[in-house]
């Protein structure tokens, strides 16, 4: 699906903030947990080390993240009319992560806040949804947040994913804006089998047969069918993009795309026929932190002095559902 | 050019080899290191260039430089 931002309602970042566990877990110490080597993953993944929450909840990283985009935005809490987080894994079915800020943070009462679920694609999935609503409001402030605990749903015997991820959170504050452009492209393909997570709901419900089958909530997926997915899916979401936006690939400065894979993200640069330097990367420590991982990079690209004004950027996820996304904008 | 020289010439770029050591009988993975993952960047270099639809089952059966030049001519 393509959204065409009208010339007078893009969408601009006005501050962002991250938050990410301090206990760092490496590639060494998964070696002895299960069957891997430091050389197995980062030679397929990039990664080296990721974050682990120790104490920290999907809400205290989120709120964490959350006052630091504001601070940095310059806003008062009250302010803020929509909160959305992405995120797979709050601690509950309900209430919303996002309702739950709405408490932490001492918002007004009277936000729209709810959480998406679009896996790895949530954070843009959820800058999309926020510049709609923004036009429907009295034109104030969004908080977008991605925000994953996802040590949660590991199974830390399965070496084929319990070596990739990550925890973290990372929020922005967007406001409407005249002069900056904002686009959005989209796509979902149906599919339980390449990547799935299913959902426990402890039942003693008697008058069904099923409910009392018990699953464990761990996150599964075949690899080599998710590279393929994500290097086909942002080639050509992102070049939709930009023959909408009439700009060409070598006119991004910055292409901010979800921290799967630095695997991933080469290949992707090579088809798309982007330089590799302009896609940032912090796959080495963090993992893979799903719907936290662009706005985590965002606060640490600009936070080390990496975005300029007038910057054109392209953030794009990708992941289960499978979902994918991308937005144009500028810094 | 002959299949085997566009193969040929797919794979060196891929995975960064030497044009000389890629033979029918080179070993994808023991000769060129490849790992699963170069071997789905390959098959989808592949389908690009010689624009066909490798099939998952026949691309897991894949060894060498040769299984690869078969499962194209047998797509073409």
């Amino acid at each position: 699906m393509i959204y065409r931002g009208d010339p007078l309602t893009g969408l601009k970042i006005l501050g962002t903030g991250s938050c990410v566990p301090n206990h760092s877990v490496t590639n060494q110490m998964l070696e002895t947990v299960v069957d891997t080597s430091d050389d197995w993953i980062s030679s397929r993944t990039g990664i080296r080390s990721r974050c682990i929450a120790n104490g920290d909840t999907n809400l205290t990283m989120a709120k964490a993240a959350a006052e630091r985009a504001i601070e940095a935005a310059g806003i008062k809490n009250s302010d803020i009319e929509v909160v959305l987080c992405a995120t797979i894994t709050n601690e509950y079915v309900t209430p919303s992560l996002s309702c739950l800020l709405q408490r932490e943070l001492g918002l007004n009462e009277e936000v729209l806040a709810f959480d998406i679920n679009a896996a790895c694609s949530g954070f843009v999935y959820a800058l999309n949804t926020a510049h709609s609503l923004l036009q429907k409001t009295s034109n104030k402030y969004a908080l977008v947040v991605g925000s994953e605990v996802l040590s949660k749903i590991m199974d830390f015997t399965d070496r084929n994913t319990c070596v990739l991820f990550g925890d973290g959170s990372g929020a922005v504050v967007v406001k409407l804006s005249r002069r900056m452009p904002f686009l959005f492209n989209s796509g979902a393909r149906g599919d339980n089998l390449v990547l799935n997570c299913p959902a426990i709901y402890e039942s003693n419900n008697p008058f069904s047969q099923n409910t009392n089958e018990k699953k464990a909530g761990f996150l599964q997926m075949d690899g080599s069918e998710v590279f393929r997915f994500a290097v086909e899916s942002i080639k050509k979401s992102i070049m939709a993009l930009l023959e909408k936006a009439q700009v060409s690939p070598e006119e991004i400065d910055h292409y901010v795309l979800h921290q799967a894979n630095s695997r991933i993200i080469c290949t992707a640069a090579k088809r798309l026929g982007a330089p590799i330097e302009r896609f940032f990367m912090n796959i080495e420590k963090r993992g893979n932190t799903s719907a936290a991982s662009i706005p985590i990079a965002l606060d640490e690209m600009r936070t080390s002095g990496r975005l300029k004004r007038g910057d054109k950027l392209v953030l794009s996820g990708f992941g289960g559902g499978l979902t994918y996304g991308s937005v144009y904008m500028a810094w | 050019m002959n299949t085997f020289d566009s193969v040929k010439a797919l794979v060196v770029e891929t995975l960064g080899c030497e044009e000389n050591d890629v033979t029918l009988e080179t070993n994808l993975k023991d000769d060129l290191g490849a790992d699963s993952l170069t071997a789905v960047e390959m098959i989808m270099v592949l389908e690009d260039e010689f624009d066909i639809m490798i099939p998952e089952e026949a691309s897991r059966d894949i060894e060498t430089v040769g299984d690869l030049v078969n499962l194209v001519q047998s797509l073409l």
